[in-house]
């Protein structure tokens, strides 16, 4: 066992050679290499937020209004189609549970529900009695699911990106969530003032004939709804407005803040659909009230006094620079398709994460220091071998980190410490075990020999016991954790090379060198 | 120079024989540890329970009782405020807020308006109540998990004894560590459960080491009494147990003391988890093989006489 053929000594030494290779570009200036390549050297390893600073927020879509929404409009289309044979019914209150439909004449039902059957493909009749209830398959309500995920991702990237930070990270995790990660974002607020709104804006027009306090008492005109205003500075609470969109927030091409009258506002541009339209209506509306409408409260509802023709315009409000900032950004990317809600946000300052850093670094070090002489202390000659095997272990933990791009966080650096004590473990198995077998009167490399052939089995009985808990933590874990659990899972993965490989080696050469004839250990 | 032993070469300790001890300890331990879990409870921290959470600069030593004042009349609840490893270094921790996941943001909102502009934020986390109880049923989900497979593992590679005898040396560990932060009253969060579970890996691999030991000296000496076989092996592991469990030890105190008070919870621990673990490996789950009457495997020819007669 101690006999090393040439090609595995060579092994042994190339392992480590590429470790050392892999791992050098973390103890330079980054940017040191350049860092295209994926199997190259030149990568250093990926701090987590916490390390490094930054935001990190789950988002979940409201896939439920998603829903509503479209079973809204379902049920209008196969309203209208009734309507066409004469077949009398009533709307019920859209739910994310279907379009649901009252038919009032027994008669009329079963042609309406053949007429509700094949309104749109992809979807399943219901309902008993009077009641048609039309609801998505499997597979149209997946398709819908994941269309509004996939729109969502998209504005929350172009968002983030206004923000101007390098390399966020947006991704979706599960069926309806959003995982949004910004490193080295000084305030966490302003993502989430971005994110946290739907930003659906819409142009209305103010109802001419009641205020909304007389609707209140008296009663809706039919196709009018009431909305509070955003702000109450100019003493209006709440507008009666019209239901009917005269033009939509999707019809906008750009949004920049500006200022009028020495007051943030922000100007917006129409595309020639949308043009079109503002200009007609602005034209036949002379003198009532425009509503602008973001996320169901009315920014402002300025009078029109004049057609408005080339298609753009400003909004104004109480806003503040910032805000008129905000504003700006969020029609710039567009309206979210349904609400977003902010589930989790963690966030660490540059600050917080330069000192865990460094305390982790020099609590590393020490760690590494104390265990390195205690084990000097314990095995002399054969203490120094394994220190060495530890030391490159620490290396191949850097250098399997920096290829996979796996994010290091401060858990992960506790993680490391921990493998620093543990990674011994194997060559205090193998040692006491030569220790014995010396003690039982074998030969020197007799003993040596045993020891790592009885150690072994051991060695892996116990790395693979504690890499079930590494891996039952990375699946589960979030964030920190599953860096914890990555820095553990490799470190054990390396030390059972360089604990037991690496040091046989060093073993067997000063063995076969020196031809040793007491074995001090 | 000689190398040091910690533990002498002819160590003979008869470790069962104090075995009765060693159970009625473990016992007390577990029974109380359980007890405690659910009378006074774990303190569960915003990971769990939902809630906000502000580490906060301040310019010069906190003033601790004008931001009580000031966050306190917000009406958000309980806060609690506590110096966080440094005088100007403060941690401030709101229960969750009643409502959903905007009450949460709103309340995150007022605190950092209350604050103003003289203290740096470092640190902020928010975890809605969905976010919280998910979590937790992952955690939990976790710890059984992975007990369940390390004991699948070990009865592949053992006899069942060893297994349930391994298994049950772990639950202790788990049991009693999770005691530890009952009594102590130190936050439980999502890093010390990772913590909790990498005791388990840890105590399961000191245990291994034991029993692996047993295993060979079970074909070796085939006529040595059980107890006896038990003591020897242990005591030829002795060595090697404190060995370890020191080396890992001077690792982790480093880390305890200059790692920052962010992982101050999760080291302690593993320090505390690592000590109980290298005591249930050495008294706990070896002894517990002479109760589970832990047999030598009887070569199948002779039982198939046994079973002819």
């Amino acid at each position: 066992m101690l006999y090393f053929t040439k090609w595995k000594a060579a092994l042994v030494l190339l392992v480590c050679a590429l470790g050392v290779i892999y791992a050098a570009p973390n103890f330079l200036p980054s940017g040191t290499f350049p860092t295209e390549s994926s199997y190259l050297p030149g990568k250093q390893i990926n701090l987590g937020l916490d390390l490094r600073g930054g935001s990190h927020m789950l988002l979940e879509v409201d896939t439920d209004s998603v829903l509503r929404e479209r079973y809204d409009a379902l049920a209008d289309a196969i309203r209208t189609e009734l309507r066409q044979e004469q077949i009398r019914n009533r709307p019920r209150e859209a739910t994310e549970n279907g379009a649901e439909i009252t038919i009032l004449r027994p008669e009329d039902v079963e042609k309406a529900r053949e007429i509700a059957r094949t309104a749109e493909p992809n979807t399943e009749l219901s309902g008993e009695g009077n009641n048609i209830v039309v609801t998505y398959n499997e597979v149209a309500y997946r398709e819908l699911i994941d269309r509004a995920i996939a729109q969502s991702l998209e504005v929350v990237r172009r968002r983030v990106d206004e923000l101007g930070t390098t390399e966020p990270s947006i991704q979706r995790q599960g069926e309806n969530r959003i995982v949004v990660q910004v490193p080295g974002l000084d305030d966490p607020s302003r993502l989430r003032a971005i994110l946290g709104r739907t930003a659906k804006m819409n142009f209305h027009l103010v109802n001419n004939e009641k205020t909304a306090a007389d609707a209140r008492a008296t009663g809706l005109p039919p196709g009018t709804m009431i909305l509070p205003s955003a702000d109450e500075g100019d003493g209006i609470r709440e507008y009666l407005i019209d239901r009917r969109i005269v033009v939509s927030g999707d019809n906008l091409v750009d949004s920049q803040p500006t200022f009028s009258d020495g007051r943030p506002v922000v100007s917006f541009r129409f595309d020639a659909a949308g043009g079109a339209r503002f200009g007609d209506i602005t034209s036949k509306n002379s003198g009532r009230g425009l509503a602008i409408v973001l996320d169901g409260e009315v920014i402002s509802a300025p009078r029109i006094n004049e057609p408005i023709l080339g298609g753009n315009g400003i909004i104004t409000g109480q806003f503040s620079v910032q805000e008129a900032n905000d504003l700006s950004l969020l029609l710039r990317a567009g309206a979210l398709p349904a609400p977003m809600q902010i589930l989790e946000e963690r966030s660490v300052g540059p600050g917080l994460g330069q000192d865990s850093v460094e305390a982790g670094e020099f609590a590393a070090v020490l760690g590494l220091v104390f265990v390195i002489a205690f084990m000097v202390i314990s095995y002399g000659r054969f203490g120094i071998y394994a220190d060495i095997a530890l030391m490159m272990n620490l290396i191949l933990v850097l250098a399997v980190m920096s290829v996979l791009q796996a994010t290091l966080t401060l858990p992960g650096i506790a993680g490391i410490v921990l493998t620093v004590g543990m990674a011994v473990d194997a060559n205090v198995l193998i040692f006491e075990r030569i220790r014995e077998e010396r003690r039982n009167g074998r030969s020197i490399i007799n003993s040596i020999d045993a020891g790592y052939r009885s150690a072994m089995s051991t060695i892996l009985d116990a790395n693979i016991t504690t890499l079930i808990a590494a891996l039952v933590l990375f699946s589960f874990g979030s964030g920190p954790i599953k860096g914890f659990a990555v820095t553990l899972a490799i470190g054990i993965i390396t030390s059972m090379f360089s604990a037991i490989w690496l040091t046989r080696l060093l073993i067997a050469t000063w063995v076969k060198r020196s031809r040793p004839t007491e074995l001090v250990i | 120079m000689k190398p040091l032993h910690l533990i002498p070469d002819d160590v003979n300790v008869p470790f069962l024989k104090f075995r009765k001890i060693f159970y009625i300890v473990s016992l007390v331990m577990v029974l109380a540890s359980v007890g405690m879990f659910f009378t006074k409870g774990l303190n569960f921290g915003i990971d769990f329970r939902g809630g906000i959470l502000v580490e906060i600069k301040t310019n010069g030593p906190a003033d601790i009782n004008a931001l009580r004042d000031n966050l306190g009349s917000l009406g958000l609840g309980d806060v609690s405020i506590q110096e966080f490893g440094e005088p100007d270094d403060v941690l401030i921790q709101l229960q969750r807020q009643d409502g959903e996941e905007e009450a949460q943001m709103a309340a995150l909102a007022a605190v950092t308006k209350a604050l103003g502009d003289d203290v740096t934020i470092r640190r902020s986390e928010l975890v809605g109540p969905k976010v919280g109880s998910e979590l937790k049923e992952a955690g939990v989900y976790s710890v059984v998990i992975s007990l369940f497979l390390i004991m699948v593992y070990i009865w592949i590679r053992f006899e069942w004894q060893f297994a349930v005898a391994s298994v049950a040396a772990l639950l202790h560990d788990v049991l009693i560590t999770i005691g530890f932060f009952v009594i102590t009253g130190v936050q439980f969060d999502l890093a010390t459960l990772a913590a909790v579970l990498t005791v388990a890996g840890y105590s399961i691999n000191d245990t291994v080491v034991v029993f692996d030991r047993i295993r060979e000296y079970l074909r070796k000496f085939r006529k040595m009494e059980i107890p006896d076989l038990l003591d020897l092996s242990i005591n030829s592991t002795l060595s090697r147990t404190t060995m370890t469990s020191f080396t890992t030890l001077l690792a982790l105190i480093a880390l305890f003391v200059f790692g920052g008070e962010a992982i101050r919870g999760f080291t302690m621990a593993l320090i505390f988890g690592i000590v109980i673990g290298t005591y249930s490996s050495i008294c706990v789950a070896s002894p517990l093989l002479v109760v589970l009457r832990l047999k030598r495997k009887i070569p199948e020819a002779e039982e198939g006489q046994e079973a002819n007669a």
